[in-house]
Order: structure tokens, then sequence, then C-alpha cells
């Protein structure tokens, strides 16, 4: 018997090694993220560092990296430093309209979700259905409900109006960045309120109750050991909302249509659609990933760790 | 985000700083104390501004339905109950407008093609990176997780490239769109599944090698029935996000008929003067997010029944992916 039960534990030992059965599994989603992921990036920096045809006036992609040219790439150092700079402006902009909104977004997200996690009691499952349901929502559905409340006759003006704060209705969709900003916190907080509330409600009460007996008042607890049990929910959950925002064109497209609160990505989405320009947008993309990259390798090292090393 | 399905966290009550009861444990011959002395006050502010968030966020989009019901154009002013919009108006319905009703179809096949072609790949590919430790699956993972963060209009530029460049025999269209979308929510099952995989650990598929089960018996009812929640809820997410998703099938659209709803209501609704069969589209596109978060739920609770960590916290966050 003990024979056989060690023929079974062997069995198992080079079943689990056979390294072949699991390449197998792994193959079809690595023959696909080569095929669709990885090459599609190649096809841009090709775009990138090709050249325009000077018939048709479209990008011609050059594929081998040794005769890759700068033409593309200076063109858009124009644009971005040089006389006629037009770019950079609209990308220090894009970085203040995400930044502001971030902030704006973890101010009002993290009282929610602490509130929910720390005092709901019994009535959290309501609450936490509630947090979740704009996730549901699509972005589009939230946005055109806020078209809605900012016409001109919409509820917005016409609650102001009634409360005599303002005397004329206020054009909110005619490229104001306030409305572009309420748009992308609007747009993006539901997936922070709920990295946010993930994160707070992993930490272990007991320390809480260990900060209180040790003295510590209500405010000192939350100061001293919620706040940096948190810290790593707060950094994950403002990346996971502030990449986005990075390459967000449709809020501004939508909330304003104006080219004063344009966004970056309303560039790269315009040159997208001149063929001409193609090549400049591609450039421009790849020129907005490098500047993301530091961000987007903290998040994967970060996540990386939950889903491995916790063997 | 948090990536793992981990068990819920134990629902102690404990003196941390959660009130037990909402009377102070002052006994009545004690000297009276100011409301904001008494360390286990409801904390009455940041219950109202819940409620506020709540509100602002819920609200909205209450009206935005709505309206979808007005008897009239206006999308801001109440002219009576009716349901012209979705299928009465002979011309500006959802249901007698071709290129709206063309947009409902589209998103429903977009969706359902998405789901069906990401799921399994998802879900193999994380088995097999879970248990195939070379660099290549190391390096397969990294790209994996690396195309959950990229920003989609970066995604999307690669994609639109992809087919208008390199693979120019697949049109921008259906098959390009299914292409782009189940690249882009391919990442929901891997990443859930792998967290999945990883709190379930060896041991279990080791015992039934132990007890005698075949490599396929191991797999098919140990393994792949452990793993049924978390599959389950990726196909749910997969099938919203592919709903609700804009940037890459905005980009990678061609024709009217290729466009699915989220593209119509974005290229129609600029300045508000989309007319409320735009809210009704919107609301069918709601009401299929809600379904599948509904269906999702109930079936995830009925999965996990019994499990340690079955809650309607754990079911209703394992669903949103976290």
């Amino acid at each position: 018997m003990a024979g056989q039960e060690h023929r079974r534990g062997r069995n198992w030992a080079e079943w689990a090694q056979n390294r072949w059965v699991w390449a197998g599994f792994a193959m079809p989603g690595i023959i696909w993220l080569s095929l669709l992921f990885l090459v599609p990036f190649y096809t841009v920096l090709a775009i990138a560092g090709g050249q325009l045809n000077a018939i048709f006036q479209s990008p011609e992609p050059v594929w081998n990296p040794l005769h890759w040219t700068g033409a593309n790439f200076a063109a858009v150092f124009h644009d971005l430093f040089g006389q006629a700079s037009f770019v950079l402006p609209i990308f220090f902009r894009t970085l203040g309209y995400v930044a502001i909104a971030s902030v704006l977004s973890l101010l009002i997200a993290y009282p929610a979700a602490y509130f929910v996690t720390r005092f709901a009691g019994r009535r959290k499952l309501l609450f936490l259905a509630l947090l979740i349901a704009p996730f549901w929502i699509s972005y589009m559905m939230r946005m055109l409900a806020w078209i809605d409340l900012l016409q001109t006759n919409g509820y917005v003006n016409r609650a102001l109006l009634d409360l005599h704060l303002i005397s004329q209705p206020v054009n909110w969709l005619g490229g104001k960045p306030a409305t572009v900003i309420l748009g992308l916190v609007y747009g993006y907080i539901p997936y922070l309120i709920l990295v946010l509330y993930a994160g707070l409600d992993r930490i272990d009460q007991r320390l809480l109750e260990a900060g209180r007996d040790l003295g510590l008042n209500r405010a000192q607890t939350f100061l001293r050991v919620t706040l940096p049990l948190s810290r790593q929910a707060v950094l994950t959950g403002m990346l996971i909302t502030a990449l986005p925002m990075m390459g967000d064109y449709f809020t501004n497209q939508l909330l304003s249509g104006a080219s004063s609160t344009a966004m970056i990505g309303n560039v790269i989405d315009g040159q997208l659609n001149t063929s001409s320009q193609e090549a400049q947008g591609a450039v421009l993309a790849l020129l907005l990933l490098v500047f993301l990259l530091v961000p987007m390798l903290y998040y994967v090292a970060k996540t990386r760790r939950t889903t491995v090393e916790a063997f | 985000m948090a990536l793992t399905t981990e068990v819920a966290p134990p629902s102690v009550r404990t003196r941390g700083d959660e009130p037990p009861s909402r009377t102070p444990p002052t006994g009545s011959r004690r000297k009276w104390q100011p409301p904001w002395r008494n360390p286990w006050r409801r904390p009455w502010i940041l219950e109202g501004f819940t409620w506020l968030y709540l509100i602002w966020s819920i609200v909205p989009i209450g009206i935005a339905v709505l309206f979808s019901f007005n008897n009239g154009k206006s999308q801001s002013v109440w002219q009576g109950f009716s349901t012209r919009w979705y299928w009465g108006d002979p011309v500006n319905s959802v249901w007698h407008d071709p290129a709206l009703r063309s947009a409902v179809y589209q998103t429903i096949r977009l969706s359902v093609l998405t789901t069906i072609v990401a799921v399994p790949i998802g879900v193999a590919f994380a088995i097999g990176i879970n248990r195939w430790r070379t660099r290549t699956s190391t390096t397969f993972h990294f790209v994996m997780v690396f195309s959950y963060v990229i920003p989609e209009l970066i995604f999307g530029v690669a994609m639109f490239f992809l087919f208008t460049q390199l693979f120019t025999f697949i049109h921008l269209g259906t098959a390009a769109e299914v292409l782009g979308l189940v690249t882009w929510n391919f990442s929901w099952p891997a990443i859930i599944v792998l967290a999945r995989l990883v709190l379930i650990g060896d041991s279990y598929e080791e015992a039934a090698a132990d007890l005698g089960a075949s490599r396929l018996q191991s797999i098919r009812r140990v393994l792949i029935p452990m793993l049924m929640p978390a599959i389950f809820a990726s196909t749910v997410l997969v099938f919203a996000s592919v709903v609700d998703d804009f940037v890459v099938v905005d980009l990678l659209s061609s024709t009217a008929n290729t466009q699915p709803m989220s593209v119509i209501i974005y290229s129609t609704s600029h300045g508000g003067n989309g007319g409320p069969a735009l809210n009704a589209l919107a609301t069918i596109m709601l009401a299929l997010s809600f379904v599948a978060a509904t269906i999702g739920l109930g079936a995830y609770r009925w999965m996990t029944r019994g499990e340690r960590g079955n809650s309607g916290q754990e079911a209703m966050t394992s669903i949103a992916g976290m």
C-alpha cells in the first residue's frame, strides 16, 4: 500500500512539473497578447519612425528599426516646443485638470468609503450596493445625465436662479473648465471608491481597538492607524483613476466641446481623424505612454505582488 | 486595485472607532458632557456627507432615466409620461430609428462575441501562467497586467494603426471591434482567476491526485469547479464592460451600422441636442448592465453557497472585480 501511495505521490509531482500541459493552457493567451497587444505597439513605433507618403499625404510605416527617421518626432517637437507651440499648453492643462479632478475625487471618495466600512453597521450592504451602482452605469449615460442637467434651461440653472445665486442662466456646456473637471470627477470616482472601500475594509479592526486602548481618541486613531494603513489603497486608487483621465477625450468633447478646454486626448483623437497627421498622433501617443510609464510600472509591480507572492 | 477575492474579514464587534451602541456609556450621575466629547457619538457629519455623495452620484442618472419617458422633445422640462422614445414614435424612437436600433443590436452582438472569446482564453491563460513558471510566463503575466493599466486611448491608437496599416485584411468594423475588445477585456478573467488560484493553492489537486484522479479528472472535477465563481464573476464583468465600452469601439468602428450604443450617444449628444431618444438608448444600456449584474450577483451567491466567504458583501465586491 505504501508503495502505491508513493507511486501516486510521484505521479502528482510529475504531473505538476509537466510544464508542457501548463504551457498549452497559457499559449492561446500568449499568442493573442503577442499578436494583438505587442505587435500593435510595434506598428505604432513603425509609423512614428516612418515617413509621410508625398502623394497621398498618408503615413507610411517603416518596419525596419534601422531605417527609422525622426521626421514625425521633429514635427511633434515643433508642435510642443516650437514657436507656434500649441500642444504644450494643452498638455499642462491636461495635467492640471487631472490633478484637480484626482484630488477632488479623493476628498469625496475617502470619507464616503470610510463611513461605509466603519460606521454603516447593519446597513452596510445597502450602502455598498449604492456605492457600487455607478460602476455598472455606462460612462456615456453618466455624461448624458449631466448634459441634461447643465443645459441653459436645465435643472442646475433653474435651481441657481431660484436661489438667486445667479441672475442669468449660465452656459455650463460652453467651454467651462469647471464643467469638464466635474465630468472627470463624476466619471471616474466609482473606480476610486471601489479601491478605497476594499482597502479600508481589509484593515484589521483589532488594530483600531488597540489604538483606542492605548489612549488615542477618534481623530488620532484615524490619523495614526487608519490613514497610514490605507496609503496603499489611496495610491493605487489615484493611479487607477488618473491614468485613464490622462487619455480622456470624450468628457471634454461632450461637456464642453471648446478648444479652450481641450485635453491631450483631444489632440491625439483629432490627429487620428486627419490622414496626414496620423503619424503625429502616433508620436504623441508614444510620448504620453513614456510619460505615464513610471506610474504604470508601479501599479503593475503592486498588482503582481498580490497575485504572485502569496505563494 | 484590490485584486484578490479574499474572504471578508471577520465582522467581530470591536471597540475600534465603531460605536457599539448609540447610547453613551455614561451613568446618569456623571457630569453632563457636550456631545462632541462622547467617544461613541454617531458620526453625523460623515453620514450626511456620504448621503450627499450618494444623492449626487445617483439622482442625475435617475433624472436622465426619467426623461427617457418624457412625452415631449425636451430633456429638461417634464411633459408627461410616455414610451414614445422607446417604440411609440414612428420616426425617432429607438425601435423605429434604424441607426438607434442597429446600435442596440451591435452592442449586444459585440458583448456576446467578446465574452465568448475573452473568458475561455483568459481563464486558460491564468491557469497556465500560474503553474508554468518560466521566463516566458512571467513576461506575459507582466504584459497582461500592463494591458490592464494602459490608458484606453493609447491602446485604441495602437489597435487603430494595427488594422489600418498592418492587418489591413481586417477592415475597421465588427471584426476589428471584437478583436480589440477581447484584447482590452482579456485581463479581467485573467486577473480574477489568478487571484483565486493563489487562494486555492495546490493542495486540493494534490489530494485529488492522491485519491487516484488522473490529470484531466483533477482539472475537470476539482480545479474548474473551484474556479467557477471567479470565472462567472469575470464573465459578467466582461459582458458589462463591453456594453459600457467607448474608446476602443469609437476608434475601431467604421460605418454607422457598426457603431454600438455608446458611440451613437457620443456622436449625437454634443451640446445637448440629441433628444430623449438618446436617454432611452442610454437607459437600455443601463438595463443591460444591471441585468448582467443582478444575474451575476444571484448566481455568485448560489455558486459559493456553503463556502466560508459567502456573504452579500463578498458577492458584490467580487462581481465588481475587487
